[in-house]
C-alpha cells in the first residue's frame, strides 16, 4: 500500500513517526502551515516556521525515505491577531520555492472580517502563483463555514478543481463535491472523522476528488490513520486499486497541479548520511531496514525507482511478512 | 574554479528553453536585481536539477541548478552582488543556499561570504555543511574556523572529499582534534571513518619526516 498523506503537521512529530509511516507505506506528505497550539508573537516566528517547512523538515523526512512538501499561508486563527497582519506580505517569497505545492491552510475559524480579508488575499496569491489552495473548514459552525468558504472560493475566480476543502464530514461533503472542489477528510482517533465513517462516505459518494489525511499534529492524532483507512476500505470490499486511488493517485493528481511534486524515491545520497546525533542516532540505515510496505503493489514512485544502495533502504517491492 | 568552467559545463546540460530563460533572466538581473526574488528559487524548475557532469574534479557533485544559480549571481553588477548574494542565501531554501555557497569562489564578494559559510557550518543540513567547505572557505575562513568546519564534517558524516585543500591545510592542531574525535569514537565502540584515518596517517608521516629531517641535520 503506497500512501501520500496530503495533510500532516510533521514538524510536531518525532523521527519515530517518520519511521513507522515509512513502514506503513507513506512515501510522500504535504505539511500545511498552521498555528503552534498557542499564538505566535510576531512575524519572525512565521519566518522561522516557514524556513523550517522548506528547509529542515524536508531534510528530516528524506532521512526516513519520505518526500516532504508543504503549503504556506497565514492560518485562519492567527488572521485575527494584529501582530501577524504582515504575514501575507511574506508569502510570495515562499510561494516561489520548489517544495511549496499549495497555499494553505486558509479559511475560517471565527468567521471574522479579518479572516475574510486574509482568505481573499491568499486566494489571489494562489491564482498569481498558479498553485492549488487548501481550505480549512471551521470546527464550530462547520456547515455554515463550509458554505461561506465555497462562496469566497467562487468569487475569487480560482478554478474549483484547484481547491481542497478539508476536515469535511457527512454534512459538508456533498456541497464541496458539487462545487467541483476536492473533498478532504481528516481521520482522527476521536473527533472529526474516523475510518469506519470514512468508508461509508466513500461507498456513498465514490472515490473521485476525495482525499484522506491524518492531519496529525501536536494534538491527539495518529499519523497512521491513512493506512488504517486503507485497511478499512479493503475490509469493506474495496479493491487494492481503489485504495491506491484514494491514498496515492488522488493526492498526486490534486497537488500535482502545482507542477512541483517530487515523487521519485529519495536517493540514498552518500554525502547526506547522518551519524553523530543530529537525526539518525546509531548505526546508519537501521531505521529504514527490513520493512515491507504491506502489499506486493507497493511501488513508491510514478517513475521507475532507482535501486537503493545496499543496506540503506528497505527493498520496497518486497511483500510484507 | 572559474566562471568560464561553470558556464561551459552548464552549456551542454540545458534545454533550449532552459538556456533561453537563463539568458533572458541574466540580462534582466543586471538591470533589476529584484527579478532574482522569483527567478533564483525557480532555477531548478526552469533549468533542471540533474548532475552537472563536469569533466574536472572542482565541480564534482554540482548540479545543473547550482550552475544556473551561479550564472544568475554572476549577472549581478558589482553594486548589487554582495547585498543580493547575502539576501538569496538567507532567504533561500536548502538548494538555493547550497548554490550560493558553491558560487562564492567565483563571485566578487570579498570577505562578505564568510558569514554565510559560518551560518551553513552551524546548520544540521549535511548538504550545506558540505558545500560550505569548498575553495572559498579554504581561502577566506580563519584557520580555527576552518578546522572546526572540518570537524563538523567529520561529526555529521560529510565525507572529507568535500573539503577543499584539506591535505595542504591540515596542521597539527587539526590532527589533534581529529585524533580526539577518533578516540571518542573508539571509546564508544564505534568505527572511525576511513577518511579521518587517512588524514591522521598523513599528518603522522609528515611529523615523522620532519623529525627525521631534524635528526639527520
Amino acid at each position: 500500500m503506497r500512501i501520500f498523506d496530503p495533510h500532516i503537521h510533521m514538524s510536531s512529530r518525532t523521527t519515530r513517526d517518520y519511521q513507522e509511516m515509512y513502514e506503513a507505506g507513506v512515501r510522500a506528505v504535504v505539511e500545511p502551515a498552521f498555528w503552534l497550539g498557542q499564538p505566535r508573537s510576531g512575524l519572525g516566528s512565521f519566518v522561522d516556521y516557514f524556513d523550517s517547512l522548506v528547509g529542515w523538515e524536508p531534510f528530516r523526512a528524506a532521512r526516513f525515505g519520505v518526500r516532504h512538501h508543504c503549503a504556506v499561508a497565514l492560518n485562519p486563527k492567527e488572521a485575527n491577531d494584529p501582530r501577524c497582519a504582515g504575514v501575507v506580505d511574506l508569502l510570495p517569497r515562499y510561494l516561489a520555492k520548489d517544495t511549496v505545492v499549495a497555499v494553505g491552510e486558509v479559511g475560517y475559524d471565527f468567521m471574522t472580517k479579518e479572516e475574510d480579508d486574509a482568505f481573499a488575499r491568499q486566494l489571489e496569491l494562489a491564482i498569481e502563483f498558479d498553485l492549488p489552495v487548501l481550505v480549512h473548514t471551521p470546527h464550530r459552525d462547520k456547515a455554515a463555514g463550509t458554505r461561506r468558504s465555497l462562496h469566497v472560493v467562487r468569487e475569487s475566480g480560482i478554478a474549483p478543481e484547484r481547491v481542497i476543502v478539508d476536515h469535511l464530514n457527512e454534512l459538508t461533503v456533498r456541497m464541496v463535491l458539487e462545487a467541483g472542489c476536492w473533498a478532504g477528510f481528516s481521520i482522527y482517533p476521536d473527533t472529526k472523522m474516523d475510518e469506519t465513517r470514512m468508508v461509508r462516505i466513500l461507498q456513498e459518494y465514490g472515490l473521485v476528488r476525495v482525499l484522506v489525511n491524518s492531519a496529525a499534529d501536536w494534538g491527539d492524532s495518529d499519523p497512521l490513520k491513512t493506512r488504517r483507512t486503507g485497511e478499512a476500505m479493503l475490509a469493506a470490499g474495496f479493491s487494492a486499486d481503489d485504495v491506491d486511488q484514494v491514498l496515492w493517485r488522488n493526492p498526486v493528481a490534486c497537488y500535482g497541479q502545482s507542477g512541483r511534486l517530487e515523487l521519485e524515491e529519495v536517493p540514498a545520497a552518500p554525502d547526506a548520511t547522518f551519524a553523530g546525533d543530529s537525526v539518525l542516532r546509531g548505526p546508519r540505515g537501521v531505521s529504514r531496514r527490513g520493512s515491507g510496505t504491506g502489499t506486493a503493489r507497493s511501488s513508491t514512485s510514478c517513475r521507475p525507482a532507482r535501486r537503493p544502495a545496499a543496506g540503506r533502504r528497505a527493498p520496497v517491492t518486497r511483500t510484507a511478512r | 574554479m572559474d566562471a568560464d568552467t561553470i558556464r561551459g559545463a552548464l552549456a551542454g546540460r540545458l534545454s533550449a528553453e532552459g538556456a533561453h530563460w537563463l539568458d533572458e533572466t541574466c540580462r534582466e538581473v543586471a538591470d533589476e536585481p529584484a527579478v532574482l526574488a522569483a527567478a533564483f528559487p525557480a532555477a531548478g524548475r526552469r533549468c533542471g536539477r540533474g548532475p552537472l557532469d563536469a569533466a574536472g574534479p572542482e565541480l564534482a557533485g554540482w548540479t545543473v541548478d547550482d550552475a544556473a544559480r551561479t550564472m544568475l549571481l554572476l549577472a549581478l553588477t558589482w553594486l548589487d552582488v554582495v547585498g543580493e548574494t547575502t539576501r538569496m542565501y538567507y532567504g533561500g531554501d536548502p538548494a538555493e543556499k547550497r548554490a550560493v555557497l558553491r558560487a562564492l569562489p567565483v563571485l566578487d564578494v570579498g570577505e562578505h561570504g564568510v558569514p554565510l559559510v559560518l551560518d551553513a557550518l552551524r546548520s544540521n543540513d549535511t548538504r550545506l555543511v558540505a558545500a560550505a567547505m569548498g575553495p572559498y572557505a579554504a581561502d577566506r575562513l580563519d584557520l580555527e574556523s576552518w578546522r572546526r568546519g572540518v570537524l563538523k564534517c567529520v561529526y555529521c558524516g560529510v565525507p572529507l572529499a568535500n573539503v577543499a585543500d584539506l591535505h595542504a591545510k591540515a596542521d597539527d592542531r587539526l590532527g589533534r582534534m581529529l585524533a580526539d574525535f577518533a578516540a571518542e569514537r573508539r571509546a564508544a565502540g564505534r568505527s572511525v571513518p576511513a577518511d579521518v584515518r587517512l588524514v591522521l596517517d598523513r599528518l603522522d608521516q609528515e611529523t615523522r619526516c620532519a623529525s627525521s629531517t631534524r635528526i639527520s641535520t
